[in-house]
């Protein structure tokens, strides 16, 4: 089973540009179309289960608003 | 909005670098300089040298490059960012010194000025961003301005007979005898972004070791000025600019090629 992972976005910084929606592998990152910062954007943010923490959103993410979260091995080892 | 972390549960995989400010840019959404901009501050926070560095700023989108940067900046008239890298790097030796062009700036009226610095061999490193048009004006042609490319000012699509062909920076600078490191990368997938950050990394080692010039370019976007949506823009860079613009290493002076990061 892959790791499981998370992003946070920082919504302050998040342009919706969906560089992110492209790169992701997993396909699990949309633009929250019930959201809008106070820029005026909608923001990135995680759509479904299955994010590895892999952070090739973070490679990608122009604005380097994207910060990323994988479990540990401990808690992989355990489950 | 930041939740704690608790290590025996998660462990950090990414997080915004110390040397980029942490304020929102100028860029249009989408914008690869963003991308450049970070490479640049994590090899920093890499290499810990940020209390010893100091960039130079050019004229163009990149005009604001001191707010974003979390390090000494000064900021060069129009194109003359690596004449003035010259004389910090000869008063402060032992800093690191970079500059960060458009190719607005560095490719026309710069041209003189990194010519001249590459032929001086001068211990710089020059990170010159290609996104084909001059982005800040409104997207005007520029010298690197694909053949038959539209922009607002060769509305028909860049004219070869009377308007010349795009230079290849890269290329032309590795034929000087003071250039030690000059390579091209792309800021259109995973890949090659990882593949720019090697590339930044190198040229910041060959400025440790004195080993004199290093210019890395960088292929980017511009969705607002090209019309298009990001993604179609990375597309369209992969698909026109790639082949014009051949990713490659062109000089990599014997003593560059043993350092090993």
């Amino acid at each position: 089973m892959p790791p499981k992972g998370r992003i946070e976005v920082n919504e302050l910084l998040c342009k919706g540009c969906e560089l992110c929606v492209g790169a992701c592998p997993q396909k699990v990152i949309a633009l929250d179309m019930d959201r809008i910062t106070p820029k005026g954007y909608h923001p990135a943010s995680l759509i479904s289960d299955g994010c590895t923490g892999c952070g090739i959103c973070a490679v990608v993410c122009p604005e380097a608003a994207i910060t990323v979260f994988r479990e540990t091995i401990k808690v992989r080892a355990n489950q | 909005m930041t939740t704690t972390l608790d290590p025996e549960l998660e462990q950090l995989v990414y997080e915004r670098p110390d040397s980029l400010v942490d304020c929102a840019t100028h860029y249009c959404p989408g914008c690869t300089h963003g991308v450049a901009h970070r490479l640049i501050a994590e090899v920093i926070d890499e290499m810990g040298i940020r209390e010893k560095t100091i960039g130079v700023a050019s004229v163009g989108c990149s005009v604001f490059a001191y707010n974003y940067f979390n390090f000494d900046f000064v900021q060069a008239p129009h194109g003359r960012a690596p004449a003035m890298a010259t004389g910090v790097k000869r008063v402060l030796p032992d800093r690191f010194v970079i500059t960060y062009q458009g190719d607005g700036d560095m490719a026309s009226i710069g041209m003189a000025e990194v010519v001249h610095a590459a032929a001086r061999g001068e211990n710089i490193c020059v990170f010159f961003i290609n996104n084909a048009n001059y982005g800040m004006t409104g997207g005007q042609m520029a010298p690197t301005t694909l053949p038959g490319q539209k922009t607002s000012s060769s509305p028909s699509g860049r004219d070869i007979e009377t308007q010349g062909y795009p230079i290849r920076a890269a290329e032309l600078l590795a034929t000087l005898d003071g250039a030690s490191y000059v390579v091209r990368r792309s800021l259109h997938d995973p890949k090659n972004i990882r593949l720019a950050k090697k590339a930044i990394r190198t040229a910041f080692e060959v400025q440790a070791r004195g080993l004199g010039f290093s210019m890395v370019e960088m292929l980017s976007i511009c969705p607002t000025n090209w019309g298009m949506t990001p993604l179609q823009s990375l597309q369209w860079l992969e698909e026109k600019m790639v082949p014009y613009y051949a990713l490659n290493d062109f000089k990599v002076h014997p003593a560059v090629a043993e350092i090993r990061i």
